[in-house]
């Protein structure tokens, strides 16, 4: 209880201190730990997280958001939609440059978008929908859509749709392009240096559009392969952030009680890390649906939120997290329930066969939480066998559909049509990858019902729709949801203003500044 | 001589080869491919995705097309290119490579001399309670595993005392030069050179007291000894001479791993060595980059072999050459 209030304290300094309007300082050199080490900085090539923190001070998109996921400008800074939800025109920021001193235009984004339809899987789903984009001059672009498509203003984050600059691409084979080594954004940041297995460094674009930012001077991205090597690095006063998930959660509680750290579960509001188990719907005691419902009955989150997560985490209720648009808590609920959870392993006739269980291997945490869910399924009687894997066996077998039971957490990108649906509908079933529809749930009324959302308009109708489908997957569970995650950022307290966006660290160190 | 070493080098090639054959092939046993790996990490993908890079990292031939594009390769010197790191292999291991001689090496003479020096101490003084504490703090360090022994360490002189530096190869970011720069990854290289060495001097410790205490009781020792020679000429030119040789052989092999065997320790030290790396691209399956590690660090095996068949003979003459 200590513990929790603690933490409370921690994170209420942390919100406190960036509410005052203090006057920002400049110069400065900030510390940040980054794990693991990126394959790569072109953000238009990798997405991975990693790379998606560091290059999100080296390249912009055309649109922020704020915590609430309300659009705020970026490279664009002003945008008008049409009645039917079709046309969307964008105006550019004028007077941006690239940080090798070319301007950038409207041609630029004509390019990006046909850059990351080649490229970037998720910007090609994003985008399906466009039928096309045109730049009537240099500070204007204008998207014509197919039909309407409701999440359309939440895709232009710089993860999703990173700006990519024509000159240094155009008539090039991108993905050998000498310039990857070397990348060239718009940013506040400019690449500098990677000694690979020590430290990546990103100092200050003295050209940057915005007079007066950033702040910041440099940034060093220090390669700490050990989690406990991580946290004893910020301890030592050597690391002035860790960014979430950079260190193993047990260790939270201790690092927040120094002196003059800071804690903030804010700055995921646009991913919202959504964790469950994929349930292997074809075969198996997880194809019956009470199997199924027995599961969500017997496993105790709550538990796996205050101990194994430290509370930071929410129960999550169904497939959509509480942080994104047209999450409704109207739905079935299932609270911890042995008894309810053996009556329908009795109707669903199970018989005690072996059920392999694939913990997630991301680490320490995540491993005992895998046991915690394994004890949680054999008190009510389900044989549980736990599958020990490596990242790259981990993927091979959930893409190959080989499990029975396997822990994961997608991000949700803030809308249900970009990051829930994929999970949900028929369509997205396709062996070799981990991040589709890999439980096998197909269910026609569902299908029609994300169709339908995605490009219902206006947005009360997709409330509408969205509720329905929640209230319909929650019933099946296709999935067995466990928590909505938060992976706390820690600074040192005088590095201000770091999380001010709905996607954190990874909107770079536009705003941040160092109080010394 | 040198007809030996031209013959020894002969058939290293030949097992070169061997090991390249049998690790492209293992590799690939382990289940999921870069590709895989690359497209989990993107947190999305779809299949024209994973198909790109499949064809990017030529996953899409046939396998012994592979094996023979591979070795080719090798003949011709050229490690391949990691695609995933946007660079080629041999670059990627010739950057990490003086970092991991440079601790390795250093733990190597740390525990080469000083368990030397402890073990025939303790042989010397058979019985008595300097060599009880020897024997068994060489067997505490023997049997205590490496990282635990890293991780008390940072807690000791980094957490603790703020003695020394906890990660790294040298202070980010300042720059020095000349002295200062010397001392400074002085300072980075203690508690990892350190650790490394702590285990291997407790090897070498135990090995040349158990071979001293053999050799003690020959008979040209004992007619040393009947010949009035001084104790201390005695233990050092003929006990301790003679008793090196199973020392050698473990020095040896420990020269072998210098290269490649430090893995723990330069993860827990964020040590940017060769050891991370080949963990690295093993959690990646990025083949090009693993087998090139593998064949660098095979070749070192072999090149150690050779030099320990050479020091054997400077040691003890007896021993002839032939291949």
């Amino acid at each position: 209880m200590l513990k929790r209030s603690l933490i409370g304290l921690a994170m209420i300094c942390g919100v406190s201190a960036a509410a005052l309007a203090e006057e920002p300082k400049a110069g400065g050199v900030v510390n940040a730990v980054i794990q693991p080490e990126p394959p790569g900085l072109m953000l238009g090539l990798v997405q991975n997280g990693p790379t998606q923190m560091i290059s999100g001070n080296i390249y912009e998109g055309l649109l922020r958001y704020s915590p609430k996921l309300e659009p705020q400008p970026g490279l664009a800074e002003s945008w008008t939609v049409s009645e039917d939800g079709k046309v969307y025109t964008f105006k550019l920021r004028k007077g941006v440059s690239w940080h090798d001193g070319k301007p950038f235009t409207s041609a630029d984004v004509l390019f990006s978008i046909e850059f990351l339809k080649q490229t970037h899987a998720r910007a090609r789903g994003n985008l399906a929908t466009l039928d096309k984009v045109e730049a009537p001059d240099d500070s204007t672009v204008v998207f014509t859509l197919k039909e309407p498509f409701g999440p359309f203003l939440g895709i232009f984050e710089v993860g999703s749709l990173p700006m990519i600059p024509k000159h240094i691409y155009e008539g090039t084979d991108f993905k050998t392009n000498p310039a990857n080594n070397t990348p060239i954004g718009t940013g506040p940041f400019m690449f500098k240096d990677w000694q690979k297995g020590s430290f990546i460094r990103l100092v200050k674009n003295p050209n940057y559009y915005i007079k007066g930012k950033p702040h910041l001077d440099e940034i060093y991205w220090h390669v700490i392969p050990d989690a406990a090597a991580r946290s004893v690095a910020f301890e030592t006063g050597k690391i002035d952030v860790l960014p979430g998930g950079s260190v193993e959660n047990f260790d939270v509680p201790r690092l927040s009680k120094l002196k003059n750290v800071c804690v903030t579960g804010n700055g995921w509001e646009f991913f919202s890390p959504h964790s469950w188990l994929w349930l292997n719907n074809r075969s198996g005691p997880t194809a019956n649906k009470k199997f199924r419902q027995a599961l969500m009955y017997a496993i105790d989150r709550n538990f796996a939120k205050d101990v194994i997560w430290n509370g930071f985490a929410k129960v999550a209720t169904g497939p959509s997290g509480s942080t994104i648009k047209y999450y409704t808590s109207a739905v079935p609920k299932y609270d911890l329930d042995p008894a309810k959870a053996k009556a329908l392993l009795k109707e669903a006739g199970y018989n005690g066969e072996k059920v392999r269980m694939l913990p997630l291997p991301y680490g320490e945490t995540w491993q005992r939480w895998a046991e915690a869910v394994k004890q949680n399924l054999q008190d009510v009687g389900i044989n549980v066998e736990m599958i020990a894997t490596d990242v790259p066996g981990w993927n091979k077998k959930v893409s190959d559909w080989d499990y029975d039971i396997a822990f994961t957490y997608l991000y949700q990108y803030g809308d249900p049509a970009l990051g829930v649906a994929r999970n949900y509908v028929s369509s997205q079933i396709a062996k070799g990858s981990p991040f589709n529809n890999v439980e096998g749930y197909t269910n026609p009324e569902v299908d029609k019902l994300f169709a339908e959302g995605a490009v219902a308009f206006p947005d009360s109708k997709r409330d509408e729709i969205y509720a329905k489908a929640q209230k319909i997957l929650v019933e099946d569970v296709p999935v067995a949801w466990l928590l909505e995650l938060q992976f706390p950022t820690i600074t040192r307290c005088n590095v201000k203003n770091l999380v001010t966006t709905a996607i954190g660290v990874n909107d770079g160190f536009r705003d941040a500044w160092l109080d010394k | 001589m040198l007809a030996f070493i031209a013959q020894r080098i002969g058939k290293a090639v030949i097992v070169l080869l061997a090991i390249v054959v049998l690790n492209f092939f293992l590799i690939r046993l382990a289940p999921g491919d870069p590709a895989i790996v690359m497209a989990g990490e993107a947190g999305a993908s779809d299949e024209l995705f994973v198909t790109q890079l499949r064809e990017k990292f030529g996953l899409d031939r046939p396998l012994p097309v592979q094996l023979f594009m591979y070795v080719k390769g090798i003949l011709s010197l050229d490690l391949g290119y990691s695609f995933r790191q946007q660079m080629p292999v041999s670059k990627l291991i010739l950057d990490r490579l003086p970092a991991t001689m440079l601790l390795t090496g250093t733990a190597f003479a740390i525990s080469l001399a000083f368990g030397v020096l402890f073990g025939a101490l303790a042989a010397r003084r058979a019985g008595t309670w300097a060599d009880t504490l020897i024997t068994v703090l060489a067997l505490i360090f023997y049997a205590t595993p490496l990282f635990w022994i890293a991780l008390m360490a940072i807690l000791l002189f980094s957490v603790t005392m703020e003695w020394l530096p906890s990660f790294g190869y040298e202070t980010v970011g300042a720059n020095y030069t000349g002295l200062a720069h010397v001392l400074d990854v002085g300072a980075h290289l203690v508690l990892p050179a350190t650790t490394i060495g702590l285990f291997f001097m407790a090897t070498y410790a135990r090995m040349t007291r158990a071979s001293m205490l053999e050799v003690k009781r020959l008979d040209f020792v004992k007619t040393a000894r009947a010949k009035g020679l001084r104790d201390a000429v005695i233990q050092r030119r003929h006990v301790l001479r003679n008793a090196l040789l199973p020392v050698v052989t473990l020095a040896g092999l420990q020269a072998g791993t210098l290269v490649g065997g430090a893995v723990l320790t330069e993860t827990v030290f964020a040590w940017p060595g060769i050891g991370r790396l080949m963990y690295e691209a093993l959690l990646q399956r990025d083949y090009n980059l693993l087998l090139g590690v593998f064949v660098v660090c095979s070749a070192m095996v072999l090149v150690f072999n050779l030099i320990t068949d050479l020091i054997y003979r400077s040691v003890d003459p007896r021993i002839e050459f032939a291949a």
